[in-house]
């Protein structure tokens, strides 16, 4: 029991981020009909949001370490401490969490920017040429990161407080010994709350109902008056930043670097087709499901009797549904089952 | 006619005597004169340069890139004492050197560099690139087994002499060895046979372990010596599973190890890999949890003090084996750490120090061999035996081309004194310890002449 709730908490943690990434790049081809390869830069900038941050906050000055005698040794004092001292410590030790409050209009700008300089071009153009462009996008995005941040991961840690774990154990009446790193429960829960707005959002406002509308129809609410346009420049802004906040979050559990978006790009591109071309809950429940199952498969249970099993599991059940099932798990009847 | 009035007229015997004594005279050199050599054609031959090039392929980029970093400061240090600037580092305590601080062969060191991104392929593009294009004489570097290998064998095929930088895998000097090929860093059989006793020593011979393992050459060498030796102490293997290189998060391996029933985590992983690892089991409470009655313990078979740096806390206490560690007290050690620490403000790591010597072991060989020809400087390096460059009395095995020295088992520290004292030092394991017979690894060194 022990061995299934880990597993579990894992897999839901792992499908968190896929199910994020999934959601921005659902509302961006259901919205837009874009297909769009530069979503997982944008993970990837939203990482690198809570790395600059970080940077900015631990800005130093240059201490002589007197316990090397050996030669002329330095040590980094950020100026914040200098200045602050002990809640100059407390801010830099919450550059995560903080950043968040940097990511936001920063991703929305970024996004902002694409669709109006880039996007917006190549809406009725074919799939191959949006995916040729975007992928493009997403390579110069990569380059531009690696030039300034170099090629190399770069640690981010989480908040001292939640740096631990939690007794999981306890809490579900099993095992007490049995702890789960506290940051990655955070993850999970901020997932969930990110998920719910977005779905709120879409479902409870004026401009929800509008966007859903559009996607559904488009030419329709645009006879009707409605600057639909305009209101898919925001969901384009909105998608970029959930896949930023999805990477700012993710920071402490993977230390960020120039290619992480591509690695998650090609998982979330999965996700959305398991889920369902355009289908928000379908990318939200695959992501969570194919985390679950990756989780699962890495068991030594499983993995003594199926070598390799986690590393090819998501691609071979979404060969099967795919198989079974052309639309997708939730996807609408009739789309990409030709 | 007076005989005398004659012109002299050349006969038979006149004729052999003269070509006899010229044919002594033109051979004298070669049995004779050092460099007579550099009458043989070879690759990148300096012959009237003033310069000699030097290749350093390291990882600039990849899960290795802060070792690479620091092998490449370690080079560029070697070659500004090579040249006669600095304060000569450990050319002052080589012995025996005929190192002058005067180049190599009086020619002034130049070098190219290359990223081998940790990567086979990336790494023999850029060794060919330095060979074909930069000139390079020789080329040094490593960081990664896989890696060290494939440009190994490039290097053999392409008759230029490969001075592995940080490479541990058995293969390296076993299976893999080229004639071309010289690692003066230790391996896997020598950690395990370092390493095992002291583990006895202190988790006893009753012990169930749990191998995470790096998926590649160096991986499958360390898992297998550490399994070779933790199981003939008596203690067994639940499972031994292999993880991709630069995985980052390593969750999903190091869950099904909390209900395993294994006692001993083994990390077969290093770099980054290892700091990724290592924090993210610490965080899934591996180090508080009590199994079989015993606490869990986790090792690392091979860490360096940049691995210790970025693991922080989460190091404190675990055990590996190490080539070498800045605070050594020895003559060799001292003074390296004292050049490279005012050079670069920070002790070098010990995939510096094995880079640095390397370099050095290279100039001095084509010193001694009076030439750059690679046959000849290979020859002097096979069985060249040499004290004073931080490891005590090291020869270089002519049958395998593996340096054999005393072996570190260290500790994370548990009370650093300064920033960079983040080793303990646990015991000195010598070099008749961890030596085996070159039959054990196998291979093939290859010819000479290429």
């Amino acid at each position: 029991m022990d061995a299934i709730l880990i597993q579990l908490l894992n897999g839901l943690d792992k499908g968190a981020a896929y199910a994020l990434i999934a959601l921005g790049l659902t509302l961006a081809f259901g919205t837009l009909g874009i297909v769009n390869f530069a979503h997982g830069a944008l993970f990837m900038l939203g990482a690198f949001c809570a790395v600059s941050f970080q940077k900015i906050l631990t800005i130093s000055k240059k201490v002589k370490d007197e316990s090397i005698t050996f030669f002329d040794a330095y040590k980094e004092k950020p100026y914040l401490e200098i200045w602050w001292g002990d809640t100059g410590t407390a801010i830099i030790d919450y550059a995560v969490p903080l950043s968040i409050l940097m990511a936001i209009p920063v991703m929305l700008l970024i996004g902002f920017i694409m669709e109006r300089g880039l996007i917006r071009h190549f809406y009725k153009r074919s799939h191959a040429e949006q995916i040729l462009v975007t992928f493009g996008l997403a390579i110069i995005i990569q380059e531009v990161i690696r030039h300034f941040f170099g090629a190399n991961p770069i640690p981010t840690p989480a908040p001292d407080v939640v740096s631990g774990s939690a007794a999981v154990g306890v809490f579900f009446g099993l095992n007490e010994n049995l702890v789960y790193p506290w940051w990655r429960l955070i993850y999970l829960a901020f997932s969930l709350a990110i998920i719910s707005a977005v779905f709120a959002f879409l479902k409870f406002t004026t401009f929800g109902m509008v966007v859903r509308a559009g996607m559904a129809d488009r030419e329709t609410v645009g006879l009707l008056g409605i600057n639909i346009q305009k209101r898919f420049t925001i969901v384009f802004a909105i998608a970029a930043l959930v896949a930023g906040l999805a990477g700012v979050m993710y920071a402490p559990i993977l230390p960020p670097d120039y290619h992480m978006g591509m690695d998650f790009l090609v998982l979330s591109f999965v996700v959305v087709v398991v889920g369902g071309m355009g289908s928000l809950p379908g990318a939200v429940a695959a992501g969570f499901l194919l985390g679950i199952l990756q989780s699962f498969a890495s068991m030594t249970e499983v993995s003594s009797l199926f070598p390799g099993i986690d590393q090819i599991i998501i691609y071979l059940v979404a060969v099967i549904i795919l198989l079974v099932r052309p639309r997708g798990l939730m996807g609408r009847e009739g789309v990409f089952e030709d | 006619m007076k005989k005398n009035d004659q012109t002299p007229s050349l006969n038979r015997r006149g004729f052999i005597k003269t070509a006899g004594a010229a044919g002594v005279v033109a051979s004298a050199p070669m049995i004779f004169m050092k460099g007579a050599y550099a009458a043989k054609d070879f690759r990148n031959d300096p012959k009237d340069s003033k310069t000699v090039t030097l290749g350093f392929n390291v990882p600039q980029s990849g899960p290795y890139a802060d070792e690479g970093a620091d092998e490449l400061r370690a080079y560029k240090l070697a070659v500004k004492h090579l040249n006669g600037e600095g304060d000569g580092g450990m050319m002052k305590t080589m012995k025996p050197s005929m190192l002058k601080g005067n180049g190599i062969l009086g020619k002034k060191v130049v070098f190219s560099t290359g990223d081998t991104q940790t990567k086979s392929d990336a790494a023999r593009a850029s060794a060919k690139r330095m060979i074909e294009k930069d000139g390079a004489l020789m080329i040094t570097g490593g960081s990664s087994s896989g890696v060290a290998i494939a440009v190994q064998g490039l290097c053999q095929e392409m008759g230029t002499i490969f001075m592995a930088g940080l490479t541990h895998s058995n293969d390296t000097t076993g299976k893999d060895k080229r004639r071309y090929g010289f690692r003066h860093f230790f391996n896997t059989e020598m950690s395990g046979a370092a390493l095992g006793p002291v583990l006895e020593k202190e988790y006893g011979t009753d012990r169930t372990a749990y191998h995470l393992t790096a998926d590649y050459t160096w991986g499958w060498s360390q898992e297998g010596s550490i399994k070779k030796y933790t199981e003939a102490m008596g203690w067994k293997t639940k499972a031994a599973v292999k993880t991709p290189v630069g995985a980052g998060d390593f969750s999903q391996f190091i869950t099904p190890v909390l209900n395993s029933g294994a006692d001993t985590l083994i990390l077969n992983h290093y770099g980054k890999d290892m700091v990724n690892s290592l924090t993210q089991a610490v965080q899934f409470g591996l180090r508080d949890k009590q199994v079989n009655g015993k606490d869990f313990q986790i090792v690392v078979p091979l860490f360096s003090r940049l691995m210790a740096q970025g693991a922080g806390e989460n190091i404190k206490g675990i055990l590996g084996s190490t080539n070498w560690n800045w605070a050594l007290k020895d003559e060799g050690s001292q003074a390296f750490v004292k050049s490279f620490g005012a050079e670069y403000g920070q002790p070098p790591s010990m995939a510096a120090h094995t880079c640095y010597v390397q370099t050095l072991l290279y100039a001095n060989a084509c010193e001694m061999a009076g030439t750059f020809y690679p046959p000849e400087v290979i020859k002097a390096l096979e069985g060249f035996k040499f004290d004073g460059m931080g490891n005590g009395a090291t020869e270089y095995r002519a049958e395998d081309h593996q340096c054999f020295k005393d072996v570190l088992v260290v500790r994370g520290n548990q009370n650093p004194s300064s920033q960079f004292d983040l080793l303990e030092v646990v015991q000195e394991v010598p070099r008749a310890q961890v030596e085996y017979k070159p039959e054990l690894l196998g291979g093939d060194l290859g010819p000479y002449e290429v």
